[in-house]
């Protein structure tokens, strides 16, 4: 049997010191986000945070092909983000990684910390901050939408491989230029992907239930 | 009921728009290798990948259920069940916490 993990890291592949930073790192952001999005959260935005998990976790189930024989999936914490803010965002990635992992055995459960990090806090957090200064510098959200979402998510996606390719270093499982070489090539087109789903839904949505796009909260102190 | 009914429409139709997507692309996913199994095997750090601890559905399969498309959709339909569920009790729990917080 292949077992079918993504960019999911199995156990085995990080060491236990490395895994163990970014649980860390990951239960400080989940708590904080758990405890900011109790404060902010819009009663409407409680049922979208079940719809965008739904979706994302549907998404990733598909593997687009990528040249060159490999795959790459949605990882989906831009959007998610875009949609309901970094916190309430950083609960619905934990959520989709954490039973993937618990359920699915896809991705590893001492390597989850890193797995939530890598592929949800990221795009939830530093994505969405990237996002921000993007529509800022374009002139609004309104008008800056697509195109930093596009930047965003790309830059999200390249960001967790680079910093998987560390973990991995720094685990010993491979060395760091041939990690960093191999995982940020791939995932440049991946990222492709990344954003042209990221900008397929948020467009999809702007057409179909717009009011959808103003229930974020929280962004100010993001 | 009724206005129940058009109030969360839209989730209604997430939710069928999430099936939908596990009905018709789960089973068309591409079985190349993603890219960090495909830099795993280019490296030779593939095996040391260790086998899980315990197994619910692995790899989006059901026990028992031919690993084909009939696997998969239920697997992935009941993820979705699931991951739908989930971040709506946490978010419901979360405002909760914050309502008792207010004298």
């Amino acid at each position: 049997m292949t077992p079918v993990f993504l960019l999911h890291v199995p156990d085995g592949f990080l060491s236990v010191p490395v895994a163990g930073v970014f649980w860390a790192l990951t239960a400080l952001a989940l708590g904080v986000s758990l405890r900011r999005a109790g404060a902010t959260l819009d009663e409407r935005a409680v049922p979208l945070m079940g719809v965008m998990a739904a979706f994302i976790f549907a998404a990733q189930m598909f593997n687009f092909p990528i040249p060159g024989g490999t795959s790459g999936h949605l990882l989906g914490g831009v959007l998610v983000a875009i949609l309901l803010g970094p916190w309430a965002g950083t609960v619905v990635m934990a959520c989709v990684i954490a039973v993937q992992a618990l359920v699915f055995q896809d991705g590893g459960l001492v390597a989850l910390g890193a797995n939530i990090f890598n592929m949800g806090i990221i795009g939830t957090m530093g994505g969405f901050a990237l996002y921000r200064s993007i529509t800022g510098l374009l002139g609004g959200e309104e008008r800056g939408r697509f195109p930093a979402a596009a930047v965003a998510a790309w830059v999200s996606v390249e960001a967790a491989a680079v910093l998987t390719a560390f973990q991995l270093a720094a685990s010993d499982t491979t060395s760091l230029g041939v990690a960093l070489t191999a995982m940020a090539g791939w995932h440049a087109l991946i990222g492709i992907g990344e954003a042209v789903i990221t900008v397929a839904t948020l467009a999809f949505i702007r057409t179909s239930r717009r009011d959808l796009l103003s229930l974020r909260t929280g962004e100010a102190s993001a | 009921m009724k206005s129940f009914a058009r109030r969360y429409r839209w989730v209604l139709a997430g939710l069928a728009l999430a099936a939908v997507l596990v009905l018709v692309l789960a089973p068309l996913a591409s079985d190349n290798p993603d890219g960090l199994n495909r830099v795993s095997e280019d490296q030779g750090f593939a095996d040391k990948a260790d086998d899980p601890a315990f197994e619910i559905l692995p790899g989006y399969s059901i026990p028992g259920v031919d690993r084909g498309r009939a696997g998969v959709i239920l697997a992935g339909l009941a993820g979705v069940a699931i991951v739908f569920l989930l971040p709506m009790g946490l978010g419901y729990m979360a405002r909760r916490s914050r309502r008792d917080a207010k004298p």
